[in-house]
């Protein structure tokens, strides 16, 4: 959809500016109903518009794209959805914005998530937010914490992707609650630079499309060496739109402890059809087993991602951007009223919890512990992929649930419902989640390969959904 | 290990966190069955395991030494109400 659209729109055929006007009444009308946006970016997507009516060129060229709140666009308000960052409008852009920018692309606002990052329902959105409704059933879950970018994905009837980022399955979970493409590339694969850090080990960003040639395309934008970064990865991109049409010979791994009692039956059900299909496309698939990942990957990952996060966390105090007060009282009475007013109930519960794992006396058996038992989960994953070319398992093991059921969860519950996603991104691995359609809500397949070899999992995506 | 209010408030205090009474009761119970539960990974020996501090090996990375046009003074100011002559103004430190 969006390569089409590129070439009409270089060839001047489209009138840029009026379909962004266009496009704006949509995402102002959609966005009344179902609240997946923190801010749109009217003022910057007409003059983007403007400039490029007269000048058309990129490979984004008039395409629409939406951003998580957590990833920074200059001038825009960009709060990770937080009230603490209240006013903040960065004086700079992501690179992975940045990039897309100079391709033509259009910003049209930043998308509403979990805040921070924290949560996978978009339920914990900051202080003030509103909680998006998923497209598809408004008394479910958009999935979280780059909710609003899959639902609005889902919803756009225009040439349109999102940025997503996702540190323990912030990507593929929404995507598949809402039934959409969404891409988290290998860790480093795409400059983490101008991204509102949630934990620096673990956070990637990347595209969430109605379709597999669509994050293709923008994956190859957003990706490569940034010097801003130094975690990002020098490794060629390679151009990931040539989609591979066949699966011939694909090895594919199923993973055994990923269908366990908890996962739902149209879950497991519809994810089996799929792997028959695989199966009679020639592809050669085996079950194989990832015990520990699926037994410890909770515990591991979240002491490592509280454990970062309240270190990254702790910068907010009200005094250099953001949500700020008359200078009063001491610093620590000042910092702790700003931090206490304005951080919503999920981040102090992470702050806390992380800031535990790394105390003195407890950090040899959280924080460090947690670290060997990342390099066991690793080490699992690579030998599977010395004879897997690709991982299945379900991305979630339910379909989006209803907010009255989501209501009744502990904390520890809404953690173990990443049970299936926590792992790949622990091990740095791209993961993709292929929407399968049902009579009620989607089902997501997730596709997990080893480090920089995102391309099968667009063909895959390519080949699973047509 | 212990998970009890006091030690909730400890940590609270040390991340710069005032929590009213009713969130150290909410929070407390909730904090013991996490912590309970990330007990679980006693049960790997990781004696000889090393430590992955990232997922994908990162090795020292640097850059020349060289003098480079960055962010502005004046943008990085840009932000805030709290500004006196080219810094940032902080509430007392003593």
């Amino acid at each position: 959809m969006i390569e089409e659209h590129v070439k009409l729109v270089l060839a001047k055929k489209v009138d840029v500016v009026k379909l962004t006007k266009e496009v704006l009444a949509i995402v102002k009308k959609l966005d009344k109903e179902y609240k997946v946006y923190a801010e749109i970016s009217e003022d910057l997507a007409l003059s983007q518009a403007r400039a490029l009516a007269k000048n058309p060129k990129g490979r984004f060229a008039g395409v629409f794209v939406s951003v998580k709140d957590g990833i920074c666009v200059e001038d825009v308000q960009s709060r990770a959805s937080s009230k603490i960052l209240e006013g903040y409008k960065p004086p700079f852009s992501a690179t992975a914005v940045q990039n897309l920018i100079e391709e033509g692309a259009i910003i049209i606002g930043k998308t509403v998530q979990d805040e921070f990052g924290f949560g996978g329902f978009c339920t914990n959105v900051g202080l003030g937010f509103d909680i998006p409704l998923n497209p598809l059933d408004k008394t479910r879950s958009v999935g979280g914490s780059s909710g609003g970018s899959a639902a609005i994905t889902a919803l756009a009837s225009f040439p349109h992707i999102a940025l997503g980022e996702s540190t323990g399955g912030s990507i593929v979970n929404p995507a598949s609650f809402c039934g959409v493409i969404g891409l988290c590339p290998t860790y480093g694969r795409v400059s983490r630079y101008g991204l509102i850090d949630y934990a620096n080990s673990l956070d990637k960003i990347g595209p969430i499309a109605k379709n597999a040639k669509d994050a293709a395309l923008a994956l190859e934008v957003i990706s490569g060496y940034d010097k801003k970064d130094s975690t990002s990865s020098k490794e060629k991109v390679p151009i990931y739109s040539n989609l591979k049409k066949d699966v011939t010979g694909l090895r594919v791994g199923i993973i055994k402890e990923a269908f366990g009692d908890d996962v739902s039956k149209v879950v497991k059900d519809s994810i089996n059809k799929k792997i028959d299909e695989l199966k009679k496309l020639g592809a050669k698939v085996e079950v194989v087993s990832l015990k520990k990942n699926i037994e410890y990957g909770i515990p591991a990952y979240y002491i490592l991602a509280t454990s970062e996060a309240s270190t990254n966390l702790a910068k907010y105090c009200g005094m250099r951007y953001g949500a700020t007060e008359k200078l009063e009282g001491s610093f620590n009475e000042y910092f702790s009223n700003i931090r206490s007013k304005n951080f919503g109930e999920e981040a102090k519960r992470r702050i806390i919890l992380g800031t535990f794992a790394r105390t003195s006396g407890y950090r040899d058996a959280y924080y460090i512990k947690a670290m060997k038992v990342r390099t066991i989960i690793i080490e699992e994953y690579k030998k599977a992929f010395e004879k897997y070319d690709v991982l299945i398992s379900p991305t979630t093991p339910m379909t989006s649930p209803k907010f009255s059921e989501i209501s009744k969860m502990t904390p520890l519950q809404h953690y173990m419902a990443d049970v299936l996603t926590v792992g790949p991104n622990l091990a740095g691995l791209p993961h993709i989640n292929i929407p399968i359609k049902t009579k009620d809500m989607p089902v997501g397949l997730m596709g997990i390969s080893n480090h920089f070899e995102e391309g099968v999992l667009l063909s895959l995506a390519e080949v699973l959904t047509k | 290990m212990k998970v009890d209010e006091k030690l909730v408030r400890s940590i609270a205090e040390t991340a710069r966190l005032k929590l009213s009474d009713s969130e150290v009761k909410k929070f407390t119970p909730e904090l013991k069955e996490i912590l309970s539960y990330f007990s679980k990974l006693d049960e790997l020996d990781t004696s000889k395991v090393k430590l992955s501090l990232q997922p994908v090996e990162v090795r020292n990375v640097l850059r020349e030494d060289k003098v480079e046009e960055c962010f502005t003074q004046k943008k990085a100011l840009s932000q805030t109400k709290h500004e006196k002559d080219g810094y940032f103004k902080g509430p007392k430190a003593i």
